[in-house]
Parts: structure tokens; C-alpha cells; sequence
């Protein structure tokens, strides 16, 4: 019953692909076939993902954390944030996670979403890709608007959110 | 080639940890499956969201969409269908090349590389899990409308106006 309830999602969009099978079955199969693609690259990035989270954890002190990205860090702990997120590879799923260890560790919420922000749309490696498909122009063109851009949003969204809301996602961390 | 480099650091750090501290590895393990089980209903249901959606919007469908002289509303359903789906960017790049070659404007290139990117409407379920759901709405509004920012740049810098 309990594994019913934490996988209904999961279990529904099994329905969903099995319905659409039935209808039309090259389309399910496709279906089917585009998951296992996404599984197997899930497969390949998340688990050294979560081990290394593991050993920040273990290895990291909160105080070297907090002086470099906490609060008071200052500028230093944006652009670190920014670099952090930039030198990623993996989807965007993959920040959240570390994302949870960061606010473990006392970074600063503004940088954490600094570092989501970089993490999705500065990433360098997708960045080299994005300059010989669509040309040095775009590439670089998005690369100077959304430096500011996320950096922005990050502040922003400080904003909007209530000390108590703050607190709660970082409590909510804590038992991830 | 990126995911090798992180598997090598990992293990490489794996092992540099097993030798100074073992019961420190050990927590580490098990702070890393913990954290992995915690989110793995979220990650598998997503990945067959994925599936779903992109036999749904195939390319024909996105072509069909962002074409050229789509103008403004093109753009607007450029940036919705980089909302929604959640392609890699290995996959996204060479396509949105393709879409530009074909036609497409770069103003609604633009539009769908950047919401690709930053709105995860697919991915909401596990960014809720993690920051709950008023900021996740908020972060996939406000990168959303600053794609129109972005696509409105772009189009004029590489559009070349």
C-alpha cells in the first residue's frame, strides 16, 4: 500500500504509455523506447551524482561551506555559485540534490538559486555544443543575457519567499 | 565522454576516502542511497512523462510550429514547447540547427532553447519534492517569461537586424 502511494505517479504514466500501446502500437513502443533511452542516461549520471553528494557531505565541514557560499560571502559567493552550476554536465534534475546538500551546509539561498539557475542554462560543456551547432553569435548572445538573467531571478525569488517559507525548505533538506 | 570523467573523479575520490576513513565512506554510502531512494519515484515517473511526450511532439509537430513568419506567437509556442519537453541538449542543439536551416526564425529558436533549458514543466514533481511548490511555480514563471527576453535579444543579435 505504502509503495503504491510513494509510486502512483510512476505507476500512472505506466497506465498512460500501456493505454496508448493498446490504441496505437508503434507509438507505444516509441514511447517506451524514448523512456529506456532517458533511464539508461538516468542510469549513467545520477549515480555518481548522489555518491559524490555523499562524500561532501562526509568529508566538507559546514563552517568551509558557509564561508564561501553562506551568508556574508558576498560576491564571492555568487560566482562561485555560478561556476559551480556552469561546470556541471546532467539535466536539471541532477541540481536539485545538491542543491538539498548545499542547504545542509548553510549556503546562502540566493546562491543556491544562483547555482540553479547557472546549472540549467550556463552550463560550459553544453555551451561548446551550443556554439558549433547554432554558431559563436547565438551562443554567446544567450551567455551574456542570462548571466545577469539568473542572477536576477535568483534575487527576485529571495524576495518572494517569506523568512518562514525559507526555513521550511531548508528543514525540508535536512531529512532528504 | 562527461559522464566517464564524473564516474572516474568519483570513484577515484571513492577510494581516496575508503583509505583515510572507512566508516566515513561507509556513512557516505549510505547518505548517498538514502537521498537516491528518496526521489526515485519522482525521477521514474518523469522518465516516462518523457517518453510520452515526446512521441506526442515529434519534430514534424515542432517544425510545424516555430516555422518561419510565425512571429510573436510563434515564438510563444516555441518557448511552450521547450516548456514541456525535456529533450538533452546533444539531441536539442543539432535540432534546433536543423529547424533553423529549414527555416525557423531565430527569434523562435531563441524562445525554445531557453525555456528547454530553464522551465522544467515535466520536471516540476521533483523540484517540488525538493523546494516546495510555490517557488517552483515562481522560478518556472519568472525563467519563462525571461525567455521572451532572451528570444527578443537573440533575434535581433543573430537574426541580424
Amino acid at each position: 500500500m505504502k509503495f503504491i502511494k510513494r509510486y502512483n505517479f510512476f505507476l500512472i504514466t505506466i497506465g498512460i504509455i500501456g493505454i496508448i500501446t493498446l490504441i496505437n502500437r508503434s507509438v507505444g513502443i516509441k514511447a517506451i523506447g524514448v523512456a529506456g533511452y532517458s533511464l539508461k542516461e538516468m542510469a549513467l549520471v545520477i549515480p555518481p551524482v548522489f555518491i559524490l553528494l555523499g562524500l561532501l557531505d562526509v568529508w566538507v565541514p559546514r563552517e568551509t561551506m558557509v564561508k564561501y557560499m553562506g551568508e556574508g560571502s558576498g560576491i564571492k559567493g555568487v560566482i562561485l555559485s555560478i561556476i559551480l552550476g556552469s561546470a556541471a554536465a546532467g539535466p536539471l534534475y541532477g541540481a536539485f540534490p545538491i542543491a538539498a546538500v548545499f542547504m545542509k551546509k548553510g549556503v546562502k539561498f540566493s546562491n543556491i538559486l544562483i547555482f540553479i539557475g547557472a546549472w540549467s542554462t550556463t552550463k560550459i560543456p553544453m555551451f561548446l555544443f551550443e556554439m558549433s551547432a547554432l554558431g559563436t553569435k547565438f551562443a554567446v548572445t544567450r551567455l551574456l543575457i542570462d548571466i545577469p538573467g539568473i542572477i536576477i531571478i535568483a534575487y527576485i525569488l529571495s524576495l518572494l519567499m517569506q523568512k518562514e517559507e525559507i526555513k521550511e525548505i531548508y528543514k525540508k533538506a535536512e531529512n532528504m | 565522454m562527461g559522464n566517464y570523467i564524473i564516474y572516474a573523479v568519483t570513484l577515484i575520490l571513492l577510494i581516496i576516502s575508503f583509505l583515510k576513513d572507512k566508516q566515513k565512506t561507509k556513512n557516505a554510502l549510505k547518505k548517498a542511497w538514502k537521498s537516491f531512494e528518496n526521489i526515485l519515484p519522482e525521477f521514474l515517473g518523469v522518465i516516462m512523462l518523457v517518453g510520452i511526450l515526446l512521441v506526442v511532439l515529434n519534430p514534424q509537430v515542432i517544425s510545424a510550429v516555430i516555422g518561419a513568419e510565425s512571429g510573436w506567437f510563434g515564438v510563444i509556442l516555441a518557448a511552450l514547447v521547450g516548456a514541456v519537453t525535456l529533450i538533452p541538449g546533444f539531441v536539442a542543439f543539432p535540432t534546433a540547427a536543423m529547424l533553423l536551416q529549414n527555416g525557423a526564425g531565430y527569434m523562435q529558436i531563441g524562445a525554445f532553447v531557453s525555456t528547454l533549458m530553464m522551465v522544467g514543466i515535466v520536471t516540476a514533481p521533483v523540484e517540488i519534492k525538493y523546494f516546495g511548490k510555490k517557488l517552483t511555480i515562481a522560478r518556472n514563471v519568472l525563467a519563462f517569461v525571461f525567455s521572451f527576453l532572451v528570444a527578443y535579444i537573440i533575434g535581433k543579435v543573430a537574426g541580424g537586424i
